[in-house]
């Protein structure tokens, strides 16, 4: 088996600059999103996602010209989330040069769209980005509910059930974010990873809460994801792309060194 | 100056592969175009694409290109490019079983399903990210280290007839055929435009490469 295990730095764009909200406490500026595409490019970075988080729809276009400049220099592939609502918005981030979209609560709010978008697109650049927070208490087995608005609005619906939906519609990958990790540093939601991974048949890529180096492995060899995605360690150069790939090979991980 | 022509037949978005081809060459005139004339104007051909076999198949017919695209695989080096390469088998199991252009004998397959890797782990199709490329001998590897990383996104692989016909090999678990090579035709299943350092480096070889292997 030769298929690396990818690293995904993942950059918050707010009207056209890199932030991160540390437990929705003080967003901290950590960049233009340009020059920060290009340096994980250079470390090493195995595809790069853009989350735009730009509140009001009249800054949109900035996110489209990001992608326009990082698109033309930097080869790897480039996704893009935040705010995909229709098909139009799908055509205008890959035509700026996006290879993949994130599509979140549009799925939840009309699953058909992820159907229409896998048919018109193509499931490859379809990415169902899922935030799953905990619902059961202690003694009871595991279970994880859909979350909608940053966490704050609960759907009732199953975090399984809804993955595996979601790749019957056409998605294909699943972005899985814990919602009870994001922003802790404390490590990825282990269990629901391995749940997720185990019951669908498409690439997952794991998010919320990697703080370190050791987190980014177990994503891989507990969690079993297919890819980790960070943004905080990387964004500070608490670590770069290329020392969590050496930490990663040296646990005996597949992964594409430079 | 040299001129590439990027095959525009409303199969994805060739952005990339536009723009990628330009940064890996800049004295080389990229265009992308969509009509007979300048396809057989430039002095190389680049076939993308990505999608279902049956669109892509349909597209060509309806675009008047599956003729072209024989003639420039007779005259001038041409790289297909993910669907544009398995497009140039005989035929596809995708779609319940699609025609293709029969350039390169051979046939196009699905990855089975639900195997499991050495750690028994269920391998997740699409196969999709970095994956090791064994090369054959051929002047398109050229600067380019044996067993670099390249970037796959695909369910269906090509399986060309004559084992000659194989340029590369990936494995997942088992080898398949990633590259093939006949005469002036290369083509890939994975990424260049996406491979970064070395797909850029496959596709300068490409824009220098006279056709002869």
């Amino acid at each position: 088996m030769s298929l690396a295990k990818r690293i995904i730095p993942c950059l918050d764009v707010d009207n056209g600059r890199v932030v991160k909200g540390v437990k929705f406490v003080d967003i901290r500026d950590a960049g233009d999103p340009v020059e920060v595409a290009r340096r994980y490019d250079r470390e090493g970075a195995d595809e790069i996602t853009f989350l735009d988080i730009t509140a009001t729809h009249d800054n949109r276009d900035t996110i489209v010209h990001v992608v326009e400049q990082v698109a033309s220099e930097v080869f790897i592939p480039l996704t893009v989330g935040g705010g995909i609502r229709k098909l139009e918005d799908i055509r205008c981030m890959l035509n700026a040069g996006a290879d993949k979209v994130g599509i979140n609560s549009a799925a939840v709010f009309n699953p058909e769209f992820v159907k229409q978008a896998a048919e018109k697109f193509g499931s490859q650049c379809i990415v169902v980005a899922i935030d799953a927070k905990k619902v059961s208490v202690a003694g009871e087995p595991d279970r994880w509910e859909i979350f909608t608005h940053g966490g704050r609005k609960e759907t009732g619906i199953d975090a399984i059930d809804w993955a595996k939906k979601m790749v019957d519609y056409g998605a294909g990958e699943i972005l899985l974010t814990s919602m009870d990790r994001d922003g802790t540093k404390i490590g990825f939601d282990l269990e629901l990873t391995r749940a997720i991974s185990e019951a669908v048949s498409v690439p997952v890529i794991a998010s919320g809460g990697v703080g370190n180096l050791a987190h980014l492995a177990a994503g891989v060899k507990e969690g079993k994801a297919d890819a980790v995605l960070a943004a905080s360690i990387f964004h500070f150069a608490e670590y770069s792309v290329q020392e969590a790939k050496e930490y990663m090979q040296n646990e005996g991980i597949e992964v594409r060194l430079t | 100056m040299s001129s590439v022509a990027v095959i525009d037949y409303g199969m994805g978005n060739l952005h990339s592969i536009a723009k990628a081809l330009q940064h890996a060459s800049p004295e080389v005139d990229v265009r992308v175009v969509s009509d007979k004339q300048s396809i057989l104007a430039a002095d190389r051909v680049v076939f993308p694409g990505v999608g279902a076999i049956r669109d892509c198949m349909h597209a060509l017919q309806a675009a008047e290109l599956t003729e072209v695209i024989a003639q420039v695989a007779q005259s001038k080096p041409l790289l297909g490019v993910c669907l544009g390469m398995q497009a140039l088998l005989s035929n596809s199991e995708e779609n319940g079983g699609i025609d293709c252009l029969n350039l390169i004998p051979g046939q196009v397959i699905h990855f089975e399903k639900d195997r499991l890797d050495k750690q028994g782990q269920r391998l997740k199709i699409p196969h999709m990210g970095w994956n090791k490329v064994q090369q054959h001998r051929h002047p398109l590897w050229q600067n380019i280290a044996q067993e670099s990383h390249f970037y796959f996104v695909h369910s269906y692989f090509a399986q060309p007839d004559e084992s000659s016909a194989i340029a590369a090999t990936s494995d997942y678990p088992e080898a398949f055929t990633c590259a093939i090579a006949k005469d002036n035709v290369f083509a890939v299943q994975f990424h260049p435009e996406k491979s970064q350092t070395v797909g850029l480096q496959l596709l300068k070889n490409f824009l220098h490469w006279d056709g002869q292997c």
